[in-house]
């Protein structure tokens, strides 16, 4: 493994606001130096985007970013981060994704001199690699078409380049609705490791060629389809946390290829990361309902150092367009943060512990993320000698963890997830310690029609 | 609890190993393959499903008796097929152009072939066009169309005009994240289920007012 120890060891550093090694950005916004900033993420209401809608497109984005960093800088806000995930069609036609991303640098340029306020744009073109089935992940239109967006973007101004990339996610789903842990870490150890870091590795150099800054990636695919199921009560908690803990060694090979933060905050992942890396995160919680229901909506904050909406429609709201509304929400969760960080180490680690012990006790998916959970699994993955036996370790880590909070009435499990505590265990006891010997074991297993071994260096 | 048939159990506990066995008996008894699918096979993916629908079980437990189902299907479909015993009912299912997610898509393909339909599934992001020639080429009862993202829900309204462009007879039903009751109707489509889990339901509901 790159990283070989850990950069925070104490689960009370592993705190909001602060980050070993913080990001400046160009305006001078110091992200994990001591503020929490805002992160907004926004998406168009239903409609169609073509060729001929593209006025009403840009119509939308133009009233997204004026209204949102009119109010922020009205509350304000020491500064914001912009985060513009990329619609498919905006990444299939590059031109209209670079449109919107130059609309929304304008908008925050606007704004930068009316009043000053500090902003940055993170670009985050969609992936759709998997457009194709079975995905070409290396070659072929999609791929050169998101990679001509993430250079235009970065050259325009796009400070922060971040993606939730899909390598490996053709057989992860699969292996979610099947309980299958082997599956799980097949698709996010082997197949997502080496697609992250032929990805990451292209991405690096388009960020060393135009100055700008590789943010993170995030296992939202699988991770959060896993949360996102659990919530739905078609998975158990459980596995869906489990999973959560192998997503964190998929999701850190960004940082080996030379991403430095802020993580993208759908990363539910990234405390641990933050622990290993010391690299500011963004994270998601209670203010990203909008997007999708989360059992940690609190204890997500514990951490962050950017704090995000995940993603909401330009749709009216009493208030106002609900971008606006959700940029104020964020400018208070994050004023209070700043202002417990104000007070003193105590007064931050107090809050820290609120927002931890508010959601810690009652869903496995929030405990394997508590800081001291995160320590604990970040510290087994560094110390693994390759990214398989690191899911491996992360796996075992988890079950271990939630097992014994359970028997110790420190957290709440439902009981028919009981048993799979056991049904876990007993599927990791059974991998192999050869990292060939599993990839043989799932290559033979693997459904031929929905992957090709081959964008992924192994042999078919 | 009601004992059930054996052969019934055995789907419901997804004794994929065992079901062979017990299909062999009931057919060396005497009964019909027609009738150990209706009414030992199909029973018993109903109750899984009705534990599904009450929060009971997760879908890893519901597909491991679908795996067992189909393994009592590989013994019988032979003697279906000489018997020219079909499912009644036919279902084109795929998740519309421009959408990739098809998680809700397979649930809720796997819990109409447990009810005995035949399921024609598209994949992903499937054109309007594809639907029709589809719809064409199996004459389907149902289509379900699926859609996670807003951008993708004036897709759907696409492809149900185009099915009622070409005047062809089927029931359409909806579903995914964005989805509504309200937006189903306001497309002309015939139902909307909100989760894979009322599916089956919705189905047979508009399956059986076609009837």
């Amino acid at each position: 493994m790159h990283y070989k120890s850990l950069a925070i060891e104490d689960p009370s550093e592993l705190i909001f606001g602060i980050s070993p090694k913080p990001v400046l950005t160009r305006s001078g916004m110091v992200i994990g130096g001591g503020t929490v900033y805002p992160e907004l993420n926004f998406t168009l209401p239903p409609m169609k985007i073509d060729a001929g809608t593209m006025p009403e497109v840009r119509h939308n984005y133009e009233q997204i970013i004026a209204g949102a960093m009119r109010r922020a800088a009205e509350l304000d806000a020491p500064g914001v981060v912009i985060e513009f995930e990329t619609l498919p069609p905006m990444t299939e036609h590059p031109a209209w994704g670079l449109e919107i991303a130059k609309i929304l640098l304008e908008g925050m340029q606007q704004e930068a001199c009316r009043s000053g306020l500090k902003s940055v744009l993170r670009m985050t073109p969609n992936d759709n690699r998997e457009f194709e089935r079975p995905p070409l992940m290396r070659r072929g239109r999609y791929w050169e078409a998101m990679l001509e967006l993430f250079e235009s973007s970065a050259a325009a101004g796009a400070e922060l380049l971040s993606i939730e990339s899909v390598g490996g996610k053709e057989l992860h789903d699969e292996a979610l609705v099947n309980g299958d842990l082997a599956g799980s870490l097949f698709s996010l150890c082997i197949l997502g490791e080496r697609d992250m870091r032929f990805l990451w590795t292209n991405l690096q150099a388009i960020a060393d060629k135009h100055g700008v800054k590789c943010a993170g990636d995030t296992a939202c695919g699988f991770g959060n389809t896993a949360m996102v199921l659990a919530e739905q009560k078609m998975i158990p908690r459980v596995f869906a946390a489990v999973v959560r803990a192998i997503t964190a060694v998929r999701s850190l090979v960004a940082y080996e290829c030379g991403a430095v933060g802020p993580g993208k905050d759908c990363g539910y992942e990234n405390p641990i990361l933050k622990a290993i890396t010391g690299y500011p995160m963004a994270m998601e919680g209670k203010t990203s309902a909008c997007a999708h229901l989360s059992p940690m909506g609190n204890l997500a904050a514990a951490c962050c150092d950017t704090w995000s909406n995940e993603s909401v429609q330009n749709i009216k709201l009493l208030g106002g367009m609900a971008p606006t509304c959700y940029m104020e929400q964020l400018v208070y969760d994050c004023r209070l943060m700043n202002i417990a960080r104000s007070h003193g180490k105590e007064s931050a680690q107090q809050l820290q512990r609120w927002l931890v012990e508010s959601d810690a006790a009652l869903d496995p998916q929030a405990f394997i993320l508590t800081p001291e959970s995160s320590v604990a699994l970040a510290r087994v993955i560094v110390n693994s000698d390759s990214h398989y036996h690191a899911g491996v370790a992360a796996a075992r880590k988890a079950v271990e963890l939630l097992r014994e909070a359970h028997s110790q009435g420190k957290l709440h499990i439902e009981p028919k997830e009981v048993a799979w505590f056991d049904s876990m265990q007993d599927d990791l006891d059974e991998l192999p310690e050869s990292e060939s010997e599993f990839i043989g074991r799932q290559l033979a297993l693997a459904d031929r029609s929905r992957f090709l071994p081959q964008e992924y260096e192994l042999k078919g | 609890m009601n004992e059930q048939h054996p052969l019934t159990q055995a789907v419901v506990d997804g004794r994929r190993k065992e079901v062979g066995a017990l299909v062999a008996q009931c057919l060396e008894a005497g009964e019909s393959a027609g009738s150990i699918l209706e009414n030992r096979l199909v029973p018993g993916m109903m109750i899984v499903g009705e534990r599904f629908k009450q929060n009971e079980i997760f879908v890893p437990e519901m597909l491991v008796a679908a795996r067992a189902m189909k393994e009592a299907l590989k013994v019988l479909e032979p003697l279906l097929l000489v018997a020219g015993v079909k499912p009644e009912h036919t279902a084109v299912i795929g998740t519309v152009e421009g959408d990739l997610h098809d998680i809700g898509k397979n649930l809720v393909a796997m819990m109409w072939k447990g009810a005995n339909i035949e399921v024609i599934d598209l994949g992903v992001n499937v054109p309007a066009a594809k639907f029709v020639e589809s719809v064409k080429q199996h004459k389907p009862q149902l289509v379900g169309l699926s859609a996670l993202l807003t951008t993708t829900m004036p897709a759907m309204r696409d492809t149900v005009k185009a099915i009622r462009d070409e005047g062809l007879s089927v029931k359409i039903m909806i579903g995914g994240a964005p989805i509504t009751r309200e937006f189903a109707r306001e497309i002309g489509a015939d139902g909307y289920s909100p989760d894979a889990g009322s599916a089956v339901d919705t189905a047979i509901e508009l399956l059986q007012a076609t009837a």
